[in-house]
């Protein structure tokens, strides 16, 4: 099959080392302010990363439609320059500008989420508008596994192909949690989802969702004549141990004892980092 | 009223390359239709799926679309509501949701078709303002103005066979700003929306007790004109409000705060539907007049 080509050269160990970086940044962050979702961003980190550096060009655009993983976004995008320093330093501070949820008209941010189930519709409004022009724009949304429980999602991926819409690439951000628990235990038919997708006629595939070069891969081979729901299977709080597939993390902010540990495991990884 | 917004949103929407109309599964009537034959890429059916007509409307104008979102007034604003509040309202887009059969004109339906607190709810959101024109002139002029206006907006209509009642008018139509549709010294009567032509016909039977009448559109109900309506308080001995909505949050809970706050000295008492669903089945003003809105019930209570 033809290779997409939205594709940009890709430094796989590169990302991985932006990827620790980044873990260690919103653990910074941590310290200074107790409203973060670490462990929802460090979920989606990868998934953020392999979009912004390996597959977004200047025309496309990104949506964080489960928008409580917006740490992972902002630190992209002070990465990426579009967010500075101070922005994130301000982060939720009465001076600053960056709250807990991606907010419409703020540096890089296209659209205000937060509350889930907004982000497919969006992007079919923006997909339509870009067709009827004749644009080559890709959108790139990231979806949680709990967000799937939203009616609204299943209208708009109903809809997207019945419209002969080709250019949204979603990831689901498949960590298999909730805030009551484990997803395959309270609605075990969330799964399988990749089949629920390609049922809906979109492409779809299911990737680890921490092999940066995995996840890009699932895209360069999309199908061009769908849109693409990958599905990224993923760990909550991936990257630090203690905070993996506990879901207290989904809000908590690590205390001084547990900011060190952390530190520790990121810094050793990095060390170890191409 | 709905054929004449139709005819007004295909001339606009020719005009303008802008314009998107999204529908969730109605029949395009008229002009409508017409425009979708037209401009296929830019009528939008989403199906019957309220809440994605909404957010592929505000996608559509994050990329710089003027949407309109077209159903029933009941499916527009209240099915979705929590798109129309975040998707359109927080995020100040240009998006106008249309609602045919506002009130209790589908009064045959029920009252999951009806829409008879929709002003009270829209007019509770930031950024959400409110059009009811009072007949098929005034649809017209309120459908272009809905397309040229920044953020959103709610553009309730009611449905068909409402009569001209504002070519005469000596006020022209102005967004934001009350209308003198007759001008008169003792009485006025504020109204928005196809109940007004009750109000013209309980004008007529207050004149023949020699009180001569003002009937004035509050086409634009938000933002609401604090100044005509207080001018209107204070130049009428009496003041009434006739409207097709809920007794809480709609313009006579607005008319009296505005009295309250500039110490009006007039009589004021509105006349509104009940904070009730009646299990009501008949025709529109068969209907309207279980809720005590009639013609008759008004003008006596009004003269006694």
């Amino acid at each position: 099959m033809k290779k997409i080509d939205s594709a940009r050269p890709f430094d796989v160990d590169a990302s991985k080392k932006r990827c620790l970086q980044k873990r260690k940044r919103i653990l910074d962050m941590s310290q200074k302010i107790s409203a973060l979702h670490i462990g929802s961003a460090y979920s989606c980190m990868e998934i953020v990363d392999t979009i912004y550096h390996g597959l977004m060009r200047k025309q496309d655009t990104f949506l964080m439609s489960k928008g409580h993983g917006c740490l992972a976004q902002y630190t992209a995008l002070e990465e990426i320059g579009v967010l500075t320093k101070q922005d994130l330093d301000l982060y939720c501070k009465p001076e600053g500008k960056l709250g807990t949820h991606p907010d419409y008209g703020l540096p890089g941010i296209e659209a205000s989420t937060g509350s889930l189930g907004h982000g497919m519709a969006l992007s079919v409004g923006m997909a339509l508008s870009d067709k009827e022009q004749k644009l080559d724009r890709v959108i790139y949304t990231v979806f949680s596994d709990g967000e799937l429980q939203e009616g609204s999602i299943w209208e708009a991926v109903l809809l997207a192909p019945s419209l002969g819409i080709k250019n949204i690439v979603g990831f689901i951000d498949l960590n298999d949690f909730q805030s009551l628990g484990r997803t395959s235990e309270y609605l075990p038919n969330v799964y399988p989802v990749v089949e629920k997708f390609l049922a809906f006629g979109w492409d779809s595939i299911q990737v680890e969702g921490h092999d940066v070069q995995k996840l890009h891969e699932a895209v360069l081979n999309r199908n061009p004549e769908k849109s693409m729901m990958v599905i990224a299977k993923t760990t909550k709080g991936k990257g630090v141990s203690y905070m993996e597939n506990v879901p207290i993390w989904h809000y908590r902010s690590p205390n001084p004892e547990e900011y060190q540990i952390a530190l520790k495991e990121l810094d050793g990884g990095l060390k170890n980092a191409k | 009223m709905r054929n004449k917004f139709a005819e007004s949103l295909y001339a606009v929407a020719k005009e303008n390359p802008k314009v998107f109309i999204v529908v969730a599964d109605i029949s395009p009537a008229g002009s409508m239709s017409k425009f979708r034959e037209e401009y296929p890429e830019r009528f939008i059916n989403v199906g019957v799926a309220e809440q994605n007509m909404i957010g592929v409307c505000a996608g559509l104008a994050l990329r710089g679309a003027i949407p309109f979102a077209y159903t029933i007034a009941t499916f527009t604003i209240y099915r979705p509501f929590e798109m129309v509040r975040v998707d359109l309202c927080y995020q100040n887009l240009p998006v106008t949701i249309v609602g045919i059969g506002g009130g209790v004109t589908y009064s045959t339906l029920g009252g999951t078709h009806h829409a008879q607190e929709d002003i009270a709810v829209m007019g509770a959101l930031p950024n959400m303002q409110i059009l009811a024109p009072c007949d098929p002139l005034e649809t017209a002029l309120a459908t272009i103005e809905c397309a040229k206006r920044p953020g959103p907006k709610y553009l309730r209509l009611g449905k068909a066979g409402e009569p001209i009642l504002t070519a005469t008018a000596p006020d022209p139509f102005v967004f934001g700003k009350v209308r003198t549709l007759k001008k008169g010294k003792d009485v006025c009567i504020f109204s928005y929306g196809p109940i007004m032509k009750m109000a013209f016909d309980v004008a007529e039977k207050i004149e023949k007790t020699g009180k001569s009448v003002s009937i004035i559109s509050v086409h634009t109900l938000k933002p609401l004109d604090f100044e005509g309506i207080a001018h209107a308080l204070t130049q009428h001995k009496e003041a009434y409000v006739i409207e097709e909505h809920a007794p809480h949050g709609g313009l006579t809970s607005r008319v009296k705060e505005i009295a309250w706050d500039i110490n009006a000295k007039c009589k004021l008492q509105g006349f509104t539907l009940k904070d009730e669903f009646i299990h009501f089945y008949g025709s529109h003003p068969e209907l309207l007049k279980v809720h005590g809105l009639d013609t008759d019930i008004i003008t006596r209570r009004i003269l006694n």
